[in-house]
């Protein structure tokens, strides 16, 4: 039991079995969520520190109460306010952190490949937060968790993902991800967002929402990250909303039982109109439970495994 | 000062001994009058090697090199003359740089170094730098490696100011307005999340430098070309008889942009290593004879520059001491071309372009040389290199061809300890 590396940078490096022994231990964490007394003793005695260079609420605040309900020490640092903003570099933070005897540092940093640069100078086991436009693991494995709670396989499962695709590190981990269990995934998006040889990746570049959509399992939206707005990737936020946008006549255009998902945080009215987001066909907050019980299972199998050397 | 060479295969040349009397090749002389005899014990004589394309860091970062260790790994490689590219601190691009770099490497003594100016002030393409006054100082071309000419119209006048002085211009080519990734763009890029350089930026650019080379019938010379695409327009060009030529490196027929799927820095370059067609697109053009140089772009940095996240670290790699021996394990070896073509490469050409003179092995030519192991594999090892710079993708890579002593002007400026 346990996972086979020291780290979890990406899905790139988990196998198909290491995938779903998160996800099954996941959904046995999630049962101490759900519980009065939230308190396991599987990380007692263990630390774990947050070093964010880059804001988050979601992905921080599930990591450190998944650390917390297992009983863990935990700690947070940001880069404003350490040493980061005295110029240190991450190699010599990272470093600081590793010799207080931390077990475990969860990291997101604006530089795809930065917890690559540093894993292997550090004792710590090190969880990708999300790093730059390559991956955020931990986000793949609570959809995916979502997932699977309402399929009994994936193979075959059409997942359609809506958005920039460009910038964002959540689809190429979902894709890697759901591509390694037998998903299908359909990817589509502005062309100044589609980056080059997506498909090399093993998805479907969709010719519109609707060809996204169409007979979905489970569809996701993306966020528009208005921050790229000055950069012209698109022209306005009402041409996006009227050309991008999963509306609620295109979601029908989903399996009947298909279920809308999205990582947050969402732009109400640019992505997803608000009647979409609050849709009895929505998970959004489920994902969020489930980003807890998640990140119990990472946390948990990366010390098993170490308990086991 | 009077030497010989003995049990020395010479290139080109079924001659087996090098008689060389005050610095320069000569007749035939006796054992007994000779101040050294070396024993070459079967190695290979060469000319002494011409890199048109080398960072020296000096003045102003000699924390990641200065004149004096690029030069030893210069003659290490098997080089006697280099160029040096203007991106120092300041910016060559005056004559008190360019006297002050010449003062430098002659106190160095290793290899003779041929500075190349700024085209414009300050790397920018706003104003023309002082191209005659830096040419009397001692410069043999102008650019703004690095930071390519941006627009046409600050090309063409850089093209035409240097041809009133007879300066050769050399461009790094990548559009600006196109580029700005840490990496090749296509489906590694992708993958790993990196932002991507596309071929299109350093073809639009070629394409921009042939037209107006062609337009103005003035030499134009493209830097480091990776791509398919450029080397197809710079062969169709020359056989229109355009005056382009053009480099490559080693880096570009070796390596490809899946190298960087471990956000190894020391991958990490510009132009940037592209695709398996390019590479195997590079390696014709070696071939056909589109491509007139190789260079090594030798950019040597601190570790501190590359110990970082990726599109943090600078770009470059250092590239002197390993170049020869790429050059024949992976070009000459398997017969792709011959010893006489990676010398016009390596020697000849450079030295014709910008008009430098060097190559001679004839009596009364000086005597610059390389004595080269063709037949014993060897470990390339970073540690046991004599640049600053510990930034190559080649540690630990198998070769065949290690210098075992190089001269310049008949002075040993490189030896192996055996």
């Amino acid at each position: 039991m346990g996972l086979k590396s020291k780290d979890l940078l990406g899905m790139k490096q988990l196998t198909p079995e290491e995938i779903m022994e998160i996800l099954d231990t996941a959904k046995t964490m999630k049962l101490v969520i759900s519980s009065a007394n939230k308190k396991t003793s599987h990380l007692q005695g263990k630390s774990v520190v947050t070093l964010f260079y880059e804001n988050s609420t979601r992905t921080r605040l599930s990591f450190e109460l998944a650390s917390k309900y297992m009983g863990s020490a935990s700690a947070n640092i940001s880069a404003t306010g350490s040493s980061v903003a005295k110029g240190e570099s991450l190699l010599d933070t990272a470093r600081t952190i590793d010799s207080m005897g931390t077990d475990i540092i969860i990291m997101r940093h604006p530089q795809s490949g930065a917890p690559h640069s540093i894993a292997d100078k550090l004792k710590a086991s090190i969880v990708n937060a999300g790093d730059g436009m390559n991956e955020h693991p931990t986000q793949a494995l609570l959809d995916m968790l979502t997932m699977y709670e309402r399929f009994d396989k994936f193979e075959g499962k059409n997942i359609a993902i809506c958005g920039d695709i460009y910038h964002s590190r959540v689809v190429r981990s979902n894709a890697i991800g759901l591509a390694k269990l037998g998903a299908k995934v359909s990817v589509y998006g502005p062309r100044t967002m589609m980056p080059i040889g997506i498909e090399k990746m093993g998805v479907r570049v969709a010719s519109s929402v609707e060809d996204c959509v169409k007979d979905a399992d489970a569809v996701m939206g993306l966020r528009v990250q208005l921050e790229r707005m000055k950069s012209s990737l698109f022209p306005s936020v009402a041409e996006y909303a009227k050309f991008y946008a999963i509306t609620p006549e295109a979601l029908k255009l989903a399996k009947p039982d298909a279920f809308l998902m999205h990582p947050g945080p969402c732009n109400h009215g640019v992505e997803l109109p608000t009647a979409v987001y609050d849709c009895e066909q929505s998970v959004i907050n489920e994902q969020v439970t489930n980003g807890v019980a998640v990140r119990m299972a990472v946390l948990y199998l990366l010390m098993a495994r170490r308990n086991n050397l | 000062m009077k030497t010989i060479i003995k049990n020395c295969r010479v290139f080109n040349s079924d001659k087996s001994v090098i008689y060389i009397d005050d610095g320069r090749f000569a007749d035939e002389f006796s054992e007994n009058e000779a101040d050294e005899v070396i024993d070459a014990k079967g190695a290979t004589v060469l000319p002494g090697l011409v890199d048109m394309h080398v960072h020296f860091r000096e003045p102003g970062y000699e924390y990641k090199e200065t004149i004096a260790t690029g030069s030893a790994a210069a003659a290490k490689g098997g080089f006697t003359s280099v160029c040096t590219m203007p991106n120092t601190f300041p910016v060559c691009d005056n004559a008190a740089v360019v006297s002050g770099i010449l003062k430098k490497a002659e106190q160095a003594g290793l290899v003779r170094v041929y500075p190349i100016g700024a085209a414009g002030k300050g790397l920018e393409s706003e104003e023309l730098a002082e191209i005659g006054l830096m040419k009397e100082a001692g410069i043999v071309a102008v650019s703004n490696d690095g930071k390519p000419i941006a627009t046409s119209g600050f090309m063409r006048k850089v093209l035409e100011y240097s041809a009133d002085f007879d300066i050769p211009v050399l461009n790094h080519e990548e559009d600006p307005t196109i580029s700005g990734g840490a990496m090749n763009e296509g489906e590694v890029s992708t993958s790993i999340g990196i932002r991507g350089c596309p071929t299109a930026a350093e073809d639009i650019m070629i394409a921009r430098d042939i037209i107006l080379s062609e337009y103005l019938n003035i030499p134009v010379h493209i830097c480091h070309v990776s791509t398919k695409g450029g080397l197809r327009m710079i062969r169709e060009a020359k056989a229109r008889g355009v005056k382009v030529t053009c480099e490559t490196c080693p880096h570009y027929f070796t390596l490809t942009d899946s190298s960087c799927e471990n956000y190894d820095t020391n991958f990490k370059m510009h132009p940037p290593l592209r695709s398996e067609e390019d590479r195997l697109a590079v390696i014709e053009a070696i071939k056909d004879g589109t491509v007139d140089c190789i260079v090594t772009d030798h950019a040597p940095h601190h570790q501190d520059d590359k110990e970082v996240e990726f599109s943090h670290a600078l770009n470059g790699i250092v590239g002197l001491e390993s170049s020869f021996a790429l050059c024949y394990t992976y070009l000459v070896k398997p017969g792709i071309i011959t010893m006489e073509r990676l010398m016009d490469l390596m020697c000849y050409n450079p030295s014709s372009i910008l008009k430098l003179g060097r190559g001679g092995m004839d009596k009364g030519d000086d005597a610059d040389l390389t004595l080269m192991d063709l037949e014993n594999e060897f470990v390339f090892e970073k540690d046991k290199m004599l640049t600053k710079g510990r930034n190559t993708p080649f540690d630990g890579w198998k070769l065949y061809g290690e210098t075992m002593l190089t001269m310049m002007k008949g002075k040993k400026t490189y030896e192996k300890l055996c």
